[in-house]
């Protein structure tokens, strides 16, 4: 899922400066997980806002925040208190933000800083495992992505600097590689990562902005 | 075929240590450093934004010593440019008569002082060996043909009393398949570890130079214990430099010593100076090493 982490208020209420009402957007998933754009936080901030001397026309959770159509279907049937909003401040991801632009016509604001690809560990304890390069190495590398849990994304093996199985870079973090190695070693693998050829990541399979279309027939998933 | 390469090539025990270019266009102090170890080292090795910390580039330095007459070894990380900067530096390199080159990853920029900088590592040290053999057999990295190949004597780092060792050492075997021909270590004080070391990264067959920076005080080696991974400085030489009233000669003492307990095991030192150039020559004579 895409975590978000919600902008300080003051910059939120900086953004609305020039506007007196507002529509707020939230989402019904990622958001809601990350509690930064579910019913609750929605309410929450229309609260805020009010305090603060703002008008807020309406709000809805969208199912999900990012998908077009569904947007646009929801602001249809809000659209009286769409259309009264100076602008929307939408508490989604940045994805979501512009979803909120491209149905509405409005202008926007975000309310969140999008961070990651998330894993979730348990209830608000979220882990970035894949940074989404187009390219997955996981199976030579044990199921542990080094292009992600590696601090520098070194996919030929460990830098000099872990101190106690911790990267240097964030103690907090295990060394991915040492991860890689005991996995490898444990199932039995580790001469097969030995024997690969010098890894190199090719960026030019995901040049932004990236689209994917799914084909009708077949199915769909597979490079032609 | 350079200096340093003849020296290892050669069996002699090789000799280097590191200059680091200024923050900013004042290179005096740099070219003083870099004086005091005239004929006492086979190259000099230019760091590359050490630490992270943004300074005078390494390439740049390496054609001002070479101008003055000293053979460098140009550290180059990957951390700042992608790969298609990191082959032209090296054509680069080549065209202005530096063929040594350190291939490093670097330190994250998180730990410098540009923290908020993108940090590139599109390569790592291992495909950056990769890169520069490439580009010795006529070819860059996308395959396409040079006009004119450039020849290096390339070389990486490893760690020694890294932990695990045999993932340390696994990491060191892909470097020699990319291409590396020498190795220099990061810190080492305790000749025991090395020679475990020395003994794993034995079937590799490829030179190794025992890295040693120079201890400025107790303080200093407590602190590279606490933060800097893989470098375990014994206590009874951070006891030495405590009790010293004389840490420079202290220091040299030490140096020395571990140069001279080591030697056999390797084929050459590297010594990380941190601006105490001035001292080598007093540590080399200690230690009875002559290039």
């Amino acid at each position: 899922m895409i975590i978000t982490k919600a902008k300080p208020f003051p910059e939120i209420l900086q953004s609305l400066q020039r506007e007196e009402t507002v529509f707020l957007v939230g989402c019904s998933e990622c958001a809601t997980v990350c509690k930064t754009g579910g019913e609750e936080e929605v309410k929450a901030m229309r609260e805020r806002l009010e305090q603060e001397g703002k008008v807020v026309s309406g709000w809805v959770i969208l199912d999900p925040g990012c998908n077009l159509l569904e947007a646009r279907k929801e602001f249809r049937k809000h659209k009286e208190e769409v259309t009264h909003a100076d602008s929307l401040l939408v508490m989604s991801c940045g994805g979501g933000v512009q979803i909120a632009q491209e149905a509405s016509g409005k202008v926007v604001h975000p309310a969140n800083n999008t961070l990651f690809l998330g894993t979730v560990k348990r209830f608000g304890q979220f882990r970035q495992y894949c940074s989404m390069c187009g390219e997955c190495i996981l199976d030579l590398t044990g199921g542990i992505c080094p292009m992600t849990r590696c601090a520098k994304g070194l996919l030929n093996g460990p830098c000099g600097g872990a101190n106690d199985g911790k990267c240097e870079v964030n103690p907090d973090n295990d060394c991915a590689w040492i991860k890689i190695y005991d996995r490898l070693k444990e199932i039995g693998r580790l001469d097969e990562f030995i024997a690969s050829p010098v890894q190199l990541h090719d960026y030019s399979v995901n040049t932004k902005p990236t689209t994917l279309l799914l084909e009708r027939n077949g199915p769909g998933m597979e490079d032609k | 075929m350079t200096a340093l390469q003849q020296a290892l090539s050669t069996g002699k025990f090789a000799v280097t240590a590191e200059v680091a270019p200024p923050k900013g266009v004042d290179t005096t102090e740099m070219m003083q450093n870099a004086k005091y170890l005239q004929g006492k080292v086979h190259a000099i090795n230019i760091t590359d934004q050490q630490s992270s910390v943004m300074r005078l580039g390494s390439l740049a330095s390496c054609r001002l010593l070479k101008e003055a007459g000293f053979e460098p070894v140009f550290q180059l990380t990957t951390r700042d440019r992608n790969r298609i900067a990191l082959q032209s530096d090296l054509l680069s390199a080549f065209t202005l008569g530096i063929e040594n080159v350190l291939c490093l990853t670097g330190d994250h920029v998180i730990l410098g002082d540009h923290p908020q900088a993108k940090p590139v590592f599109d390569l790592d040290s291992v495909s950056l060996l990769m890169a520069a053999k490439k580009l010795q057999e006529g070819l860059d990295l996308a395959g396409e043909k040079l006009e004119g190949a450039p020849t290096f004597h390339l070389g990486a780092v490893v760690t020694p009393g890294y932990e695990p060792m045999e993932l340390q050492i696994l990491k060191m075997e892909r470097k020699v398949r990319g291409g590396a021909q020498f190795f220099q270590t990061q810190a080492v004080y305790d000749p025991e570890e090395f020679r475990t070391f020395m003994e794993g990264a034995r079937e590799l067959h490829v030179p190794v130079m025992l890295g040693v920076v120079l201890l400025k005080s107790a303080g200093m080696a407590r602190f590279m214990n606490k933060n800097i991974a893989g470098v375990n400085v014994p206590a009874w030489i951070i006891k030495a430099m405590q009790e010293t009233d004389d840490k420079v000669a202290t220091s040299i003492k030490i140096t020395a010593r571990i140069i001279r307990e080591t030697r056999e095991m390797c084929q050459g030192v590297h010594l990380m100076t941190m601006g105490w150039e001035r001292h080598v020559p007093a540590i080399l004579q200690e230690a009875g090493i002559n290039i």
